[in-house]
């Protein structure tokens, strides 16, 4: 019997699995950052949306660890439940929704978490295969486990597969 | 212990009689702007999570027209207002009084956004100057900046200092609503979000402990 998939939505500071035939999708990705680990010989793919750079930033006892950058991927990897050297990430994510002539750390969130990502997917000799960073739109990300092929739409632009 | 769970119901009536006296003043300005009369819903005080905070500019991919500055000075926070882009075209006509402006020029028009940053700074101001004399803090909003895109990647980045504390958000939300246009869309929402470290500086200032 023919499966009809589902998209398995992933919230903001959250991560999620998804195995074919369901996708997987995050939506209204600013400052944040969603990242995107896939297997290709299970099939297997993992969504998290990232909202900041460092946990060091936390300021309270229990931290989420999909919130931030440096927790986050490896949570996600142990989430999957699969060894870090057979995962390829695909990222997309980190604008600078708005700009100000008083440019605090703060403001620069985008950037940041492009960054810091980059750097823990480096650490664990994870490939970006492919990435759509930066500029100034907000961005919806659906990836498709059997294609691999990630889809991002933004407002003005519409929709590209990376 | 994360900040929200020391805020007590006491704290969330004070919290909505500051929307009421901001977002009442703001009416005010708007209603002068626009020559018209603008109806004001009564505030609500939410300590909500990320998503439900998207849910409530209705949902992460609705495209909305926002207006977002930084509030600096002895208290901190950002503030938004937040207008669907039906009803941000509906405002922009009355104020320009040019019946032929359409939304879908929003984005390129520079007298349309010239004239919506104008309301946002006239807004954001009357809110946050009642709001300074109410408390007697001082405070520098920066100069709004403007953005026409998801909901989720607009309030996402207001949030940018309340995730470092926590996991919700203390948000006060206040409906206007440009009467006789009510069936252009969703009313535009007014969101301040102090952060975490001014709600004891607010309170304090309020002599509220």
């Amino acid at each position: 019997m023919l499966k009809v998939g589902t998209v398995i939505k992933i919230g903001i500071a959250d991560s999620g699995v998804a195995e074919p035939p369901d996708k997987i999708r995050t939506s209204g990705l600013g400052s944040c950052v969603g990242v995107i680990l896939y297997d290709e010989r299970s099939k297997k793919a993992g969504l998290l949306h990232v909202m900041l750079p460092d946990s060091a930033l936390a300021r309270s006892g229990e931290i989420n660890p999909a919130k931030f950058a440096d927790t986050g991927v490896t949570h996600l990897i142990s989430q999957m439940g699969l060894p870090a050297t057979r995962l390829k990430a695909k990222i997309a994510g980190g604008a600078q929704m708005f700009q100000f002539s008083t440019q605090k750390d703060t403001m620069r969130i985008g950037p940041r978490n492009v960054e810091a990502v980059k750097a823990e997917l480096k650490k664990l000799n994870i490939p970006i295969i492919s990435e759509d960073t930066g500029g100034s739109s907000g961005r919806t990300i659906e990836f498709d486990p059997v294609t691999y092929q990630l889809s991002v739409r933004t407002v003005n632009v519409g929709e590209k597969m990376i | 212990m994360s900040y929200e769970d020391t805020i007590t119901s006491y704290h969330l009536d004070i919290l909505r009689e500051i929307g009421n006296i901001g977002a009442g003043h703001a009416a005010t300005a708007l209603s002068t702007l626009l020559g018209n009369k603008v109806d004001m819903s009564v505030p609500h005080v939410k300590v909500v999570s990320f998503d439900e905070m998207m849910e409530m500019a209705g949902g992460p991919e609705n495209v909305v027209v926002s207006v977002f500055l930084r509030i600096e000075g002895e208290m901190t926070g950002s503030m938004f207002f937040i207008l669907s882009i039906e009803q941000a075209s509906g405002f922009i006509r009355t104020m320009i009084k040019d019946d032929s402006f359409n939304f879908e020029q929003i984005a390129e028009s520079e007298m349309g956004l010239s004239a919506l940053q104008e309301m946002g700074n006239i807004l954001s101001g009357s809110y946050l100057s009642s709001l300074s004399d109410f408390t007697n803090l001082n405070l520098y909003p920066t100069v709004p900046a403007i953005a026409v895109d998801m909901a989720g990647a607009i309030i996402s980045y207001g949030l940018v200092e309340v995730s470092q504390a926590g996991d919700k958000a203390i948000v006060i939300d206040t409906e206007l609503a440009n009467e006789g246009k009510k069936t252009e869309g969703a009313n535009g929402q007014f969101f301040l979000l102090p952060d975490p470290d001014s709600f004891r500086t607010l309170f304090h200032a309020l002599g509220v402990e």
